[in-house]
């Protein structure tokens, strides 16, 4: 297993460096630069500033120099936010964005795994049905109709919660965005779960269980869940990398500094290093979130073995 | 549970209430429609980072409440009879919020590190009229060379390559600001962080957390602390304006600097006198490629103008945010007189007819149609008003087919003179004068995107640069205007802009004008 690790995250480093590369070629496709803007800079000062940033070398050489900047844990300077460097806008974002999504997550995982259980042992009774209607409206209503109504009824009409900003975490300040974010997630978590437990109820190992005369309980949490744990976890990696690096949706709606806004805004900016640092952010997530799925498969699932 | 939420929320609230009941600190929320990319006041441009800026640095002028010029950091200067050599007598007692004293050296040091090339300032040509300012902006000279002198501690000696008489209203751009060199020494670029930042205006730096808020606290070494009467500033980013209405309603934010104007009907409804509309100098204009065939026909262009119905876009399309224009410069500029195409004061119809005249002549109408491609920038009201003037130019032959691009693809596509047949462009004056405009058309200009280039219109600009008496310099402004917009379409203008912003009754000293300035030093909160 400890070898199955540490082989994975060794393959990490050529799958990060390709990713990196290509990005950093693609992005330079793109027509425009971050000094183009409607008032319109003297070539003068244009050249100075390109200087300054040293977008005026060759593209390889800066490419060289990104690299080897990012090897020593640079990533440079923002050029849209002079007076942060990237990995300050990320010390600042990253925080704010784990927190919502990460509480986003946890609450789905645990609530909609509740209801689908629920729902599948009701199978095709009201509670079945409930459950499947509230799910089915949690993954269709957008977030940019949930956010808004949440505003307008809690902070408006009821005056339980602010309209908008982080008030410096305070918990008060995060139900909003949490309960958007969580929404989408918990219905789709619901209808997973649903599924596999039902699917997972009707399997031998379960009949076998039940002709020994196990409790109800132990057939459920000890045997039925576990099978039926897997297609919730292989969607709870991606769904877990993409909450924890922020919604563009939800922070702009609730003001949220979170990242999630920086790697929609950074690429309209043509902010070159910005757009680089979430492209590395967002692929260390992502390679880190496929590998605890796959060592949870071994934990959840007793057939599965990494050799 | 329920109950516990309760009680918890009764005692945040109750904490926050003896927290500011405490202090009796007076707060103003203020929201600001983006982030300021930088608090370096030489590497800033954008309206949104002058707001913040303005409150926390002082210029040799600034502007008070109704955005007219009046004495900063400076408390008189004189001007020699060729109107060349500004001499500036700074405010004695006025200090950095440190206590040093605000000197002569530091605006020296400040101009030079603006023009220096190794700043990148973006806004370096807000000195361009001091003697060798472009030439060390172009790694020509050495900074040392800029035309400015500490003749001693408290005296700042600059020297303008020509009588500049705009020069006084160019100094409340916070390009112009001083930076303390003291501080800058110290640290270097980090200068702007909380913390380290000294400044000298009404305001100190006291957090920027991106994307949520930048803090500014009273400055109580400011000259004039007496006389500011809110304690704290928060500056709040409101990119989503929806979001930024509903935090004004609940009263989270005490003013905004822009509105949903798709929403402006229920606003007005719902929030009545706290919206404040009105002219804004700006120029909403599209630019057609002059020297790409058909576009280098005059008559063309007026009659593609004259097609267009601005009264039907500014109020169907911007809600009466805009106002239908038909000159370049926008009316507000004391002593200057706009001049509007000739057709300005012609009904609709009569402009249509005349045009149809005209694109009969060229052979031009629905059975042989002219195909024209409008390019704009992303953003819902640049395509509503493309959308429309398509619909209006259809009936008369002329095939209009949209390209929607980001904004740097757009504005990437305009600098580098690429292929397109009309586009849409926007100017904000950065302070009160014709020129600000007028200097877009100039041959060679960087922001002269339709490439227009006529020497008469050159000329007259050269010359108005060049006078001493600031009415004949506004009358020859005033002649460029005729010649390169009225006549010529350098650019074709459509709307002017205005600004829109909603205060609270609770905020007095908010006085409208047509710079859209607002110095939280002037005002007060009930």
């Amino acid at each position: 297993m400890l070898r199955y690790v540490i082989r994975r995250l060794l393959t990490a480093i050529p799958t990060l460096f390709v990713i990196v590369t290509i990005s950093f070629f693609l992005m330079r496709v793109a027509p425009g630069g971050p000094f183009n803007q409607e008032k319109g800079l003297n070539p003068d000062i244009k050249a100075n500033l390109e200087r300054v940033y040293h977008l005026d070398e060759s593209l390889l050489m800066q490419y060289l120099r990104y690299l080897w900047n990012l090897v020593r844990g640079d990533f440079g300077p923002t050029y849209t936010s002079p007076d942060f460097t990237v990995a300050e806008r990320f010390a600042n974002g990253l925080p704010v964005s784990i927190q919502l999504g990460g509480m986003a997550l946890i609450l789905a995982l645990l609530i909609g795994g509740a209801l689908g259980i629920i729902a599948a042992l009701h199978q095709n009774k009201w509670e079945d049905y409930s459950v499947i209607a509230t799910a089915t409206a949690g993954s269709t209503i957008p977030t940019f109709v949930i956010a808004p109504l949440f505003q307008l009824f809690f902070a408006l009409s009821l005056k339980w919660f602010p309209v908008g900003g982080w008030g410096d975490g305070a918990l008060i300040n995060k139900v909003g965005p949490v309960l958007t974010l969580m929404l989408p997630q918990l219905a789709i978590v619901a209808r997973l779960m649903r599924g596999s437990m039902i699917e997972s109820l009707h399997s031998h190992h379960i009949r076998t269980a039940r002709a020994l005369g196990l409790s109800d309980y132990a057939i459920i949490i000890r045997h039925a869940l576990r099978g039926a744990l897997l297609p919730v976890v292989s969607y709870a990696g991606p769904a877990a990398a993409a909450l924890l690096t922020g919604s563009v949706i939800v922070e702009t709606i609730f003001s949220i500094p979170g990242v999630g806004r920086e790697f929609v805004f950074s690429a309209l900016n043509r902010d070159y290093t910005m757009v680089m640092g979430t492209v590395v952010v967002i692929a260390l997530f992502t390679i880190s979130f496929n590998l605890i799925v796959d060592i949870l498969y071994a934990v959840v699932d007793p057939r599965v073995r990494y050799d | 549970m329920n109950m516990n939420f309760k009680s918890w929320l009764v005692g945040t609230t109750m904490l926050a209430m003896t927290a500011s009941g405490a202090f009796a600190e007076v707060v103003l929320n203020r929201g600001n429609s983006m982030d300021p990319e930088s608090l370096d006041p030489h590497k800033t441009s954008t309206v949104n980072e002058a707001n913040v800026i303005r409150d926390l640095f002082m210029g040799l002028t600034v502007q008070d409440a109704k955005a007219a010029v009046i004495p900063g950091a400076a408390e008189s200067w004189t001007v020699s009879d060729d109107g060349k050599v500004y001499t500036f007598k700074l405010r004695t007692g006025a200090t950095w919020s440190d206590g040093s004293p605000v000197t002569a050296n530091d605006f020296v040091f400040a101009w030079q590190r603006l023009t220096d090339p190794a700043t990148g300032a973006e806004y370096a040509y807000m000195l361009a009229p001091v003697v060798n300012a472009e030439d060390v902006t172009a790694g020509k000279k050495k900074p040392a060379e800029l035309g400015v002198k500490a003749v001693d501690d408290m005296t700042f000696e600059v020297t303008l390559n020509a009588p500049t008489p705009y020069f006084l209203e160019m100094l409340t751009h916070q390009a112009t600001y001083p930076v303390s060199k003291a501080n800058i020494e110290k640290f270097g670029a980090e200068f702007s962080k909380p913390g380290n930042m000294v400044s000298n205006g009404a305001y100190t730096l006291a957090e920027f957390v991106p994307n949520d808020h930048i803090k500014l606290m009273k400055n109580p070494k400011f000259y004039d602390a007496a006389n500011v009467k809110i304690d704290v500033v928060n500056f709040i980013p409101t990119e989503d304006k929806s979001t930024a209405m509903k935090r004004f309603e609940a009263g989270e934010l005490d003013m905004n600097d822009d509105l949903p104007t798709e929403q402006l009907a229920d606003l007005k409804a719902k929030f009545g006198n706290d919206l404040k509309i009105g002219p804004y100098l700006g120029t909403y204009y599209y630019i057609f490629k002059i020297p790409k065939a058909p576009w280098d026909n005059v008559k063309l262009r007026h009659a593609i103008s004259m097609l267009i119905d601005r009264d039907y876009l500014a109020e169907k399309v911007w809600s009466n945010t805009m106002i239908p224009s038909y000159s370049f410069v926008p009316p507000g500029v004391s002593g200057y007189e706009t001049r509007t195409t000739d057709y300005a004061e012609m009904s609709q119809i009569d402009r249509e007819e005349a045009a149809k005249k005209v694109l009969g002549e060229l052979g031009i109408g629905p059975d042989k149609p002219l195909k024209m491609e409008i390019h704009y920038n992303t953003s819902e009201n640049h395509k509503n008003t493309a959308v429309a003037i398509q619909e209006q130019l259809k009936p008369f032959g002329i095939e209009i087919s949209l390209v929607n691009t980001d904004g740097k693809t757009h504005y990437g596509l305009l600098e580098q003179h690429g292929d397109f047949d009309v586009a849409r462009a926007g100017w904000i004056a950065d302070y009160k004068d014709p020129a600000n405009f007028l200097d877009l058309c100039k041959t060679g200009a960087g922001n002269n995107y339709s490439e227009y280039s006529n020497p008469e219109y050159d000329g007259l600009l050269a010359k108005a640069a060049a006078a001493t008496d600031p009415a004949e310099r506004m009358k020859d402004l005033s002649d460029a205007e005729a010649i390169g917009v009225a006549r010529d379409l350098c650019v074709m203008p459509l709307l002017y802009y205005s600004y829109h912003d909603i205060v609270s009754p609770k905020v007095k000293g908010w006085e409208e004008n047509v710079m859209d300035v607002h110095p939280t030093r002037y005002m007060s909160k009930e």
